[in-house]
């Protein structure tokens, strides 16, 4: 079953212990509304992957499934290849190195940001080693690195919740850098940016996936062209079309469903 | 050492510096003071203001899960009043053959009740550091498994609140009951000494405040490292977003059970070191309008602040002790309206209102100075 699916998407020389992410026949069900209808998706390490779709094909869903915070009714979610995630929960998923942007940016409003960057940085998480451990001992330049990559190094010691919406999904994308995760998986990280800083950011995640495998969400096509990365088209909860940028926008489909509209 | 020195701020220092000087100053205007001078302090006074103390130990220990862990306790009382029956039990002990009964060995209420032995429950409490670490371990205990499970079932908010007052309402049912032993409905009193000082007499009940004082000094300092480490750092981030804080990897659930065990040891402490000085526990101490008069406390104050907390326990504690003398009836209005005033004009409370608007003056002179030269960041777009 596995052997079939991966044969699909990348051909017979991709195994499962190859993959980084992988999800097959995922069902989700909200009060009888179906979010996900049998959603496969299925990621190599290292890999860059767009994710479009219309509002409601299930893109912010399936990152819920992904990290635990909404269980799947049927379906099969990897991670690396051998760790079952539907049976773990938020903390244990991100531990495993799954970190997350959210479509709404949610920062840490009432502390600063560079303590934003402290609450994410890798490292022991228990309540022991924050009462006593290293990050009580965290020198201000160990920020510097992050704060220049997201450009919010004079806004170091400003409460979080005092910065414009595109500098909060700034903020949350350091957040990300500093977590360290294997798998970055971020939603609509461009909503509520300029032109200008549209580019950057994808620039950004382009040098972030030289190190790290990505899944973006997104609906600026301009954006998922500048990543020059394999695009999935979600529609209905399930897998409308995948490939090149070039190959999914002249699906008729995909026209039909979401670029016509 | 130094590094936590330099976590507390001006206030806090401030506040310890007050502490403390009650601490040694007390002793020096009851003891030093003709009686007839104006500085003299009356014994009375001194053992109402160690009771303020006390509140406001129990103050900051709810400040520190409401505060700062967004979690509003309505049973803190609890806590409180277990540390207190420790105590309680202890210089029930004390008593000896001093009694009505003159029982060599049990408290009088318990020879009333026709009881032949020490019920189990009472053993070693003649002891007082075991009635000590009692008082610590008797709150911390409950708050553990009432937490483990309310936390881990991600009960929040309102839910929350009403189990905690549910748990405060069930202890003062059970310690009315006679045969629980702990004295039912009169509770413990008529006590004679504690480590072998007459209760009554002005050197012990002195020495009683300058110890509340101190435990109070004591009491803040672990919350503020608490609340200033990544620790606290962590605590606040869940108060504000829980659920992102679970996506970030860190046990939620274990952090609110770590602040919330270690509040109920605290506040356990607090109703130690209250019992002594009014002279009686009872369950009256249950009652869940205590636990809801210790939320005002806070939020008159300023939740978030430790020091508000303090502040918050005794501003409206020696409100109430002037309000109950002059107009006995009027209390509980006044109390309910000092809430709704707080809440609809002074959300932040006393300290937290002065805070808002020392760090709005600041930011206003940030603002007037003079622009420095950004950085260059690597990506310009970010800065606006
Ligand atoms: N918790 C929920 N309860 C009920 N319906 C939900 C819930 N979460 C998402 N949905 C529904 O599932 C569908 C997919 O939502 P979502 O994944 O947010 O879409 P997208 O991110 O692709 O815009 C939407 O119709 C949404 O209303
Ligand atoms: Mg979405």
């Amino acid at each position: 079953m596995n052997a079939g699916l991966i044969d699909r998407i990348h051909g017979p020389d991709v195994e499962l212990t190859h993959t980084i992410l992988y999800v097959d026949g995922v069902s989700v069900t909200f009060d009888g509304f179906r979010a996900l209808n049998k959603l496969s998706l299925v990621l190599k390490h290292g890999e860059m992957r767009a994710i479009i779709g219309p509002n409601g094909a299930g893109k912010t869903t399936m990152m819920d499934v992904i990290t635990g915070k909404t269980k799947c009714d049927t379906g099969d979610v990897m991670f690396d290849g051998h760790v079952d995630l539907r049976k773990l929960d938020e903390a244990s998923i991100a531990n495993l190195g799954i970190g997350r942007k959210f479509q709404k940016p949610t920062v840490f409003e009432s502390q600063t940001v560079q303590d934003n960057l402290l609450l994410a940085m890798a490292g022991p998480r228990s309540a022991r080693a924050s009462l006593f451990g290293w990050r009580n001992r965290l020198s201000d330049d160990l920020y510097d690195r992050t704060l220049e990559t997201v450009g919010l190094k004079d806004h170091r010691h400003r409460m979080a919740g005092d910065l414009s919406h595109g500098q909060k999904q700034w903020l949350e994308i350091g957040m990300l850098l500093a977590q360290d995760p294997k798998l970055l998986l971020v939603d609509e990280p461009v909503a509520g940016m300029t032109d200008h800083e549209t580019m950057e950011t994808a620039h950004l995640l382009r040098r972030i996936n030289e190190t790290h495998a990505v899944v973006v969400v997104e609906h600026d096509m301009h954006f998922v062209r500048e990543l020059g990365c394999k695009v999935t088209c979600l529609h209905e909860g399930s897998v409308l079309a995948e490939g090149t940028i070039d190959a999914v926008s002249a699906n008729e489909r995909v026209v039909e469903v979401y670029l016509g509209r | 050492m130094s590094a936590f020195l330099r976590r507390i701020d001006g206030l806090g220092w401030v506040f310890l510096a007050v502490v403390l000087a009650a601490a040694l100053i007390v002793p020096v205007l009851h003891f030093a003071m003709p009686p007839d001078s104006p500085f003299h302090m009356p014994i009375h006074a001194v053992s109402l203001w160690g009771k303020y103390l006390a509140y406001a130990l129990l103050a900051i220990s709810l400040d520190l899960v409401w505060g700062y862990c967004g979690i509003l306790s309505l049973g803190h009382g609890a806590f409180f009043a277990l540390g207190g029956y420790a105590m309680g039990m202890y210089l029930m002990r004390q008593i000896g053959t001093r009694g009505v009964y003159a029982h060599p060995e049990l408290p009088d209420f318990m020879v009333f009740l026709n009881w032949k032995e020490l019920p189990f429950t009472w053993w070693g409490f003649d002891f007082f550091p075991y009635a000590m670490v009692m008082a610590l371990l008797a709150p911390g205990a409950l708050a553990f498994v009432f937490g483990w499970f309310a936390f881990r079932s991600r009960v929040t908010g309102v839910y929350l609140s009403i189990i905690t007052q549910a748990l405060t309402f069930a202890l003062l049912l059970a310690f009315f009951r006679n045969d629980m032993g702990f004295g039912g409905n009169n509770g413990l009193t008529d006590f004679k000494d504690i480590l072998g000082f007459n209760i009554q007499a002005p050197e012990t009940r002195v020495a009683l405040f300058s110890f509340t004082a101190l435990a109070l000094a004591a009491g803040y300092l672990i919350a503020r490292a608490m609340v200033t480490s990544a620790y606290g750092k962590v605590l606040i981030a869940i108060r504000d977003a829980e659920s992102r804080v679970r996506f970030l990897g860190y046990r939620v659930e274990h952090y609110k059970l770590v602040a919330f065990t270690v509040s109920a040891m605290m506040a356990g402490v607090a109703g130690a070191l209250y019992v002594p000085q009014v002279g009686i526990i009872n369950p009256s101490e249950f009652a869940p309008a205590n636990s809801i008069e210790a939320v005002i406390w806070v939020a008159v104050g300023g939740r978030g602040t430790l020091v508000g907390a303090a502040l918050g326990a005794v501003l409206v504690n020696f409100a109430k002790t002037w309000l109950t003398g002059a107009l006995p009836e009027v209390w509980l209005f006044a109390l309910g309206a000092l809430f709704i005033v707080v809440t609809l004009f002074l959300p932040r409370g006393v300290i937290g209102t002065w805070q808002h608007w020392r760090r709005q003056a600041a930011d206003k002179k940030a603002a007037n100075a003079p622009e420095k030269s950004p950085d260059s960041p690597a990506v310009e777009g970010a800065t606006p």
